[in-house]
């Protein structure tokens, strides 16, 4: 049966607030709920996918040598040894960035929609050439953003863009929420960054050291059965399958929705 | 086959585009700054797109293109006011020089239109927005400027005239921007990172409540805020 695959980019914005974290893990777990998935690692030159997938041992092939025909497309793909539909594309690791462009992209996923049910891209941070490629053939779009001023002012810059792009609402998971935090009044709740940023909630992320260690051995977290922050990821991935996932008051969500206003607004003379 | 023409002026290098549609005025446009090789490296650009409509992602391919041949994109001039919201969404001017106050001008002469088919309808004196401005957004109008959802932090309004915003304004305003001390602010939550009227900048509470609708004016050489129902003191 012919599918069209559903292409999810991730970015954000601010670097280093956990778009691969969360591409890696989305991926997995679409993948364990039995679609047929394939991630993309558009940040040229830092690639990193890979190794949060513990694939990096297998790269033979990689995107910047499809779009330059060294190759052909499935020989770039590696399957993920968990998984088996789950692939990955990696990025260059020390090309010239220009290397691929937008139409570029368009091609590629174009060339896979027809027989997979979701392409999932990790772009990288900021606004140049690389978010382009990786928005570029997106059909929806997930912002990642931290519970943190700046993130959150970067989160909405890049909405604006989405917006700007017609790619329709895009999507928001909030990573590294701390609880004991949220409860001192010392980190935004959840509540602050939706009323700035107003759209859809498709996630909220604790912070937890296991995400680290998951990244060192190159296993991601959602596919651990007992952890809370796997479970989040898990959600994450349903929402994004179309499914209605309560935000459930054991992952601490009850909590995390209070909402201290004052931190977001703008002080005296700032 | 549609010309381009090319001409330095003071605030840089203005090129206004013939007749013909917008896609091979675009290539047209895109071939001859090509030819002009690296002579136009690092300049300035004004471009005048008349009346044509340009939408967002146009805007951006188009900046990007220019930017590629080393050319930047620095202020598009439009009768088009999809044009001219496109350019500023993504920061661009849209207007080179400073526009003349014009004097005749009173509250009473404000006329808004609506323009079914646009998110923006622009008279000699409005500028409406039905969208939230986001972080990054840039509005600048010689006249009043209205804005039907939020202002978001990181977003700016300079504005000639007054501005209204019907929801929270948490950005940059400036209103009265060629020097009118008469000019308002209006917001239904106003909690502005910065607000200016003509050349006074208010300095905003430590701590706010949320007062519900207010305005801010000058009175006495300073700018205050009062709540909405409270206007017959003004
Ligand atoms: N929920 C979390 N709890 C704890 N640590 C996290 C969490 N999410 C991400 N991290 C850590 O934060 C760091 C940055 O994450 P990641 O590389 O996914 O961010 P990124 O947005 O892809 O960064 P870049 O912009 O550089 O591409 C990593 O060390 C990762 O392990
Ligand atoms: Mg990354």
């Amino acid at each position: 049966m012919a599918k069209t695959a559903r292409v999810i980019t991730i970015t954000s914005g601010k670097g280093g607030v956990g778009k691969t974290t969360a591409t890696a893990n989305i991926s997995a777990a679409l993948a364990a709920l039995g679609n047929k998935v394939v991630c993309i690692d558009a940040d040229i030159g830092l690639r990193n996918l890979d190794v949060v997938l513990g694939l990096e041992n297998r790269i033979v092939y990689d995107l910047v040598d499809v779009v330059e025909g060294r190759c052909k497309l499935r020989q770039a793909m590696i399957r993920d040894k968990r998984l088996e539909d789950l692939y990955l594309i990696p990025a260059a690791q020390t090309r010239d960035k220009n290397a691929v462009s937008p139409k570029d992209m368009i091609r590629i996923c174009d060339e896979l929609r027809k027989e997979y049910d979701f392409i999932i891209i990790d772009s990288p941070a900021g606004i140049e050439r690389g978010f382009k490629n990786a928005i570029a053939p997106a059909d929806e779009i997930v912002i990642v953003t931290n519970p943190e001023v700046s993130a959150v002012r970067d989160a909405d810059r890049i909405i604006g863009i989405v917006e700007a792009d017609q790619k329709g609402p895009a999507k928001l998971v909030i990573n590294r929420i701390n609880m004991e935090m949220v409860e001192r009044g010392d980190m935004l709740a959840v509540a602050d960054v939706l009323e700035l940023l107003a759209v859809e909630l498709i996630g909220i992320v604790p912070e937890d050291q296991a995400v680290l260690v998951s990244t060192n051995r190159g296993a991601p977290i959602a596919l651990e059965p007992k952890s809370k922050t796997g479970q989040a990821f898990r959600d994450v991935a349903r929402r994004l399958a179309g499914e209605e996932v309560a935000f459930s008051t054991a992952n601490g969500g009850g909590n995390f929705f209070g909402r201290i206003s004052k931190l977001i607004r703008p002080k005296a003379g700032s | 086959m549609p010309e381009v023409a090319f001409k330095g002026i003071r605030e840089g290098l203005l090129v206004s585009l013939g007749d013909g549609d917008w896609p091979s005025l675009e290539q047209t446009l895109y071939e001859e700054v090509g030819k002009q090789g690296t002579f136009l490296k690092g300049a300035k650009l004004i471009l005048d797109v008349d009346a044509h409509s340009i939408n967002a992602a146009s805007m951006g391919r188009l900046r990007d293109q220019l930017a590629d041949q080393g050319l930047a994109l620095w202020a598009v001039l439009s009768r088009s006011p999809l044009t001219e919201q496109s350019a500023q969404l993504m920061g661009i001017a849209t207007r080179i020089h400073e526009p003349d106050p014009d004097p005749e001008q009173s509250d009473d002469e404000v006329e808004y239109v609506e323009e079914p088919s646009e998110h923006l309808a622009l008279t000699d004196v409005g500028m409406m927005i039905k969208r939230t401005l986001r972080s990054g957004a840039n509005i600048s109008h010689n006249g009043h400027v209205t804005i039907i959802g939020d202002v978001n932090p990181g977003a700016q309004i300079i504005a000639g005239g007054n501005v209204v915003v019907w929801g929270r304004l948490r950005g940059l305003v400036h209103a009265g921007a060629e020097g009118d001390d008469n000019a308002v602010v209006c917001a239904i939550d106003l909690s502005p990172t910065q607000l200016r009227i003509a050349g006074h900048i208010a300095v905003p509470p430590t701590e706010r409540e949320q007062n519900g609708p207010e305005v801010a004016f000058v009175r006495d050489g300073q700018v205050v805020a009062e709540a909405w129902t409270n206007q017959n003191s003004t």
